[in-house]
Order: structure tokens, then sequence, then C-alpha cells
């Protein structure tokens, strides 16, 4: 009997490639292996909806337990895997025992980065990844009155929104220059920085936390460089994410330190093994891209599971991102890099507005705050050989979907 | 517990047991609908549990949203008189009996 295919990771990813595969008409053993005890469950909420309260534990489960049944994909959950033999094409386990496989593939996603700060062991110190981080999380906030966030990235934007929404008081220590410094151009963090402000959080840019402080075993304040101690009985450790893949560079396939290299399909350098999602890292030509995101960790999957149903297809794909603070829904599409003009559609005071952002005169990547139905058209947009004008895009009476539909009907 | 039908493209019928407070699109994920992506979880950003409402219910249901309407226009495919977004659907007893149908694409 055929060994079949074997998930690493329990995750958005994994699943998806599970899902894909079978979906694709692929008829072999499935088996997932994740090293949390619950459901692969959804991650986004952990930093929305979750900690305000709006989505519960039971709205988390990216599947039922009956639909993995029904399909015939075995869970193993609760037990982390310690290596991969490849040479036995086997995942050898901590307790001992191995699932062998023909195929491989990892969707182990990526941990929270910690800094070497001393007293980062204090009581009242947290990270945000997993479902058990944001219940512990969650049970700190409703007590806290003052919090600390180290990074301004979205996660701890995201927390930080709900955090000072509960009536604590927020601030948010960000050593680069400004917020959302890896994941956003600036003429959002800007907006975004100035909200924050507007709701009383204390936004300090290029500023490290150097230490911690606590008394009997609670944290009580973070030492900064900027010489200042702020008092806090909750610390929100949100500094980026690391990629999961020792494993991968344990069993020798080609990595990017801890990110493990793919095509466009998933497949590694070794034929038997695939990745996709968070460790997952894809080569552009002479360079690697890693995304932290949903849809990369979902279409990478669905890329994934054709493969290992025989069918290899690359579909160019738009990156979109979105982040909820306060009531703010921000849209990300495209990525933003290497932009040198942008224009903005609508005023940023009204709270409803987008940013548009070109390359050599190309549309490269919009951002739209509560404009959910221009995100969906910007989308097509950025994947349009002919794309829109700066002065289309900064025009508002220019109607953007029916300018995308005379462009697809003239092509 | 109230029971919602979904209608492939093909004409295939699935019945599922959605509990209330739950949304349409979360029953059809839950139980392995095909034809609805929900690429984004449910939190309005990406339009990809679109349905067609069956026009005996349509009138049943709480309107959309601005937010719902302004990406019910951008849907990948048509847009119909029942058209909506199975996420923004939460189920109460008063929905047993629902029938949606699935589009062609979401994507």
């Amino acid at each position: 009997m055929s060994d079949g295919l074997v998930v690493l990771g329990a995750s958005y990813a994994g699943v998806q490639i599970a899902v894909s595969a079978r979906e694709s008409g692929y008829d072999g053993p499935i088996a997932i292996i994740g090293d949390e005890a619950e459901l692969p469950y959804q991650r986004p909420p952990l930093s929305k909806g979750y900690l305000s309260g709006k989505v519960d534990d039971a709205a988390l489960p990216l599947r039922s337990a009956g639909y993995y049944e029904e399909h015939r994909i075995r869970l193993h959950l609760g037990t982390a895997a310690t290596a991969v033999d490849r040479r036995g094409r086997a995942v050898v386990m901590a307790d001992g025992t191995e699932h062998r496989f023909d195929r491989l593939a990892f969707a182990t996603g990526s941990r929270a980065r910690t800094l070497p700060l001393p007293g980062s062991d204090l009581d009242g110190v947290y990270t945000l990844r997993s479902l058990a981080d944001a219940r512990r999380l969650l049970a700190a906030m409703g007590s806290a009155e003052r919090a600390v966030v180290v990074g301004g990235g979205y996660i701890g934007l995201e927390v930080a929104s709900t955090l000072v929404t509960a009536g604590c008081q927020v601030t948010v220590l960000e050593a680069s220059d400004r917020l959302l410094s890896r994941a956003a151009a600036p003429p959002l963090a800007a907006f975004v920085t100035e909200v924050h402000r507007g709701r009383g959080v204390e936004i300090v840019t290029g500023v490290q936390a150097t230490r911690l402080i606590g008394e009997e075993g609670r944290v009580t304040a973070v030492e900064s460089t900027d010489h200042v101690s702020r008092p806090a009985d909750l610390v929100l450790v949100a500094a980026g994410a690391i990629p999961n893949g020792e494993l991968a560079v344990a069993a020798g396939l080609a990595c990017d330190q801890t990110a493990i290299i793919t095509d466009a399909c998933g497949r590694t350098n070794e034929p038997e093994v695939l990745a996709a999602g968070d460790c997952a890292a894809t080569r552009q030509g002479a360079a690697v891209l890693r995304l932290e995101s949903i849809q990369n960790a979902t279409d990478q999957g669905r890329a994934a599971g054709k493969v290992v149903a025989g069918r290899a297809e690359e579909h160019p794909v738009v990156p979109w991102f979105w982040s909820d603070q306060y009531e703010l829904k921000l849209q990300m599409a495209g990525l933003v890099a290497g932009y040198d003009r942008h224009v903005i559609r609508g005023r940023a005071d009204s709270g409803r507005f987008g940013i548009y952002y070109f390359r050599d005169g190309r549309l490269i990547a919009v951002d739209t705050v509560n404009k959910p139905g221009d995100h969906l058209t910007a989308r097509k947009l950025v994947a349009s050989p002919a794309g829109i004008t700066p002065e289309a895009a900064g025009d508002e009476s220019v109607d953007l979907r029916s300018f995308l539909k005379a462009q697809q009907a003239a092509i | 517990m109230p029971e919602v039908t979904y209608v492939a493209a093909d004409g295939t019928e699935r019945k599922v047991q959605v509990p209330e407070g739950r949304s349409v699109m979360q029953g059809a994920i839950q139980n392995g609908v095909r034809g609805i992506d929900a690429d984004c979880g449910g939190v309005l950003s990406c339009a990809t549990c679109h349905v067609y409402v069956d026009p005996d219910w349509v009138d049943r249901l709480e309107p959309p949203s601005e937010d719902e309407e302004d990406m019910l226009s951008n849907t990948a495919a048509e847009r119909r008189d029942g058209s909506r977004l199975s996420c923004q659907i939460e189920m109460t007893e008063d929905l047993d009996g629902l029938r949606v149908q699935i589009p062609e694409t979401q994507s």
C-alpha cells in the first residue's frame, strides 16, 4: 500500500494542501501532523475579534472533525515531529513513532520572534501566535491597566486597538522610525499612526525596549533606549515571526535561513517534498519572497495540493492582506516595494479612501481603508496589464469598476 | 437546529444543519460544501462566499450592510437579485429551510 501524503503542520496551508489534493482527485492516504491539540483553526481572529469577544472558540476551526473523516484525512494532533528521515521517507515523532510518506508537505508556519530582553520570562509578558497564546492574553486583558506593546507591526497594532478600546493605557514601542515598517508603505503607516494617537495610544518610534522590570515575578515596567521606564502590567512582544523550517534545514532541503525555498507550485528542490505558507519562500529570479498571509497560505496550499494530485499549475496571484483596527478595515492588494509615486483616492479624513502606488507609471499596489469593494477592484487592476493611470486612480469621478470592465472588453 | 440547503451550480443539493448564530458560510466550510471558498474566514475581505438566495427567502433576511453591498458589485460570478455574501447571513430558527444556490465560480 502507498504511504501517501504526510502534511507537517495542522495549519491553514496544511489543511489547504490536504483539501486541494482531495478535491483535485488524489485518492491516496493523507495524514496531517500538528503539535497543537486543537482542530486546525483560523489565526487571523486571534489578534482581532477573538480578543474583543466578537469571535468565540467554536467559530475558529477551519473544518469540522467530520469533514476530515469524510475525506479520509487523518489528523495526528498534539505531538511534535522531531525529524524528517528523507532516505527512509518517514517523519519521526517526539514519542518515537514514525509516519512514512511517499510525499511530504511542509506547512509548519512561523513562530513569534522573541527578543533577548532581560525579564522576558516574567509573568505578564506575552507573545501572540497560537490559540493558547490568545487565551492567555485574553485572560490577562481583563485586569490590565497599562500595556506596552513591543513592536509596531499589524499584530501589535491590532492588539493595541483592542486594549485601548477596553480602557487600558497603551504604549507601542517600535524600533524603526515608523510603524508597519516591514508590512506597509509610509502613507498608510502615517494614517494608522494618527488614528492610534487619536485614540490615545502612545506611539514611540525609533526606540527599542532594553529591559523588562518585575516585582515578585510579575512585570511592572519596560525600560527602553529613550531612557524612559514605562509602567506596565501587560507586555506584548510582537516583533515579527520566524519561519519554522528547522526540520527542513536538518533534512538538507534548500532553505533561506529557516524558510524553505519553493517554486511557484510549492515544490522544493526535492521532488517528493512540497512546502506552503509562512514556512515557505518562493523563488523569484535570484531572490526569494516570503509572505505571511492567509491569501499566501491558501494559494500556495492549493497549488501544492494540486501537485500531489499530479496537476502542477502556475497561477499568477496578486497578494492581498487585511487588518482590522478599531472600526477600520485596512486592505492591502499587491506589493508596495519599490513604488515611486502614490495618489490618494478620496479623502483620508473621511475614513474611507484608497492609496494607489505606482512604479514607472504602472499600478503595483493599493491600500484601502473601509472600501472593501474598491479593494476587490484594485486586485483586478493590479493584475491587469493595462492597469490604471495615476490621474484616473486619483479621480473619484472615474468609476473603477466601469473602468476595469471597459478595459476587459477592449482586450 | 436550523437546516440550510446548498444547491451546487450543477443542481446537486446538500442539506446541512447549521447552529444558530453561525453563518451560512460557516455551515458550508465546516461541512465541506464545495463552491464556497471563504478565503478571508468571514470578515468581508474577499467576496468568495457569494451565494444566490432562493427568491422565497430573500426578503426574510436582514438586508446587506453598506460594505457587503459594495462587495456584491465585485463578485467573480455575476450579481443577481438574491446575491449575498454567505458569511453575512447569520442562522436563526426562523431561517430553518433556507435555500441558497452556489455560483459557478468564486474567483
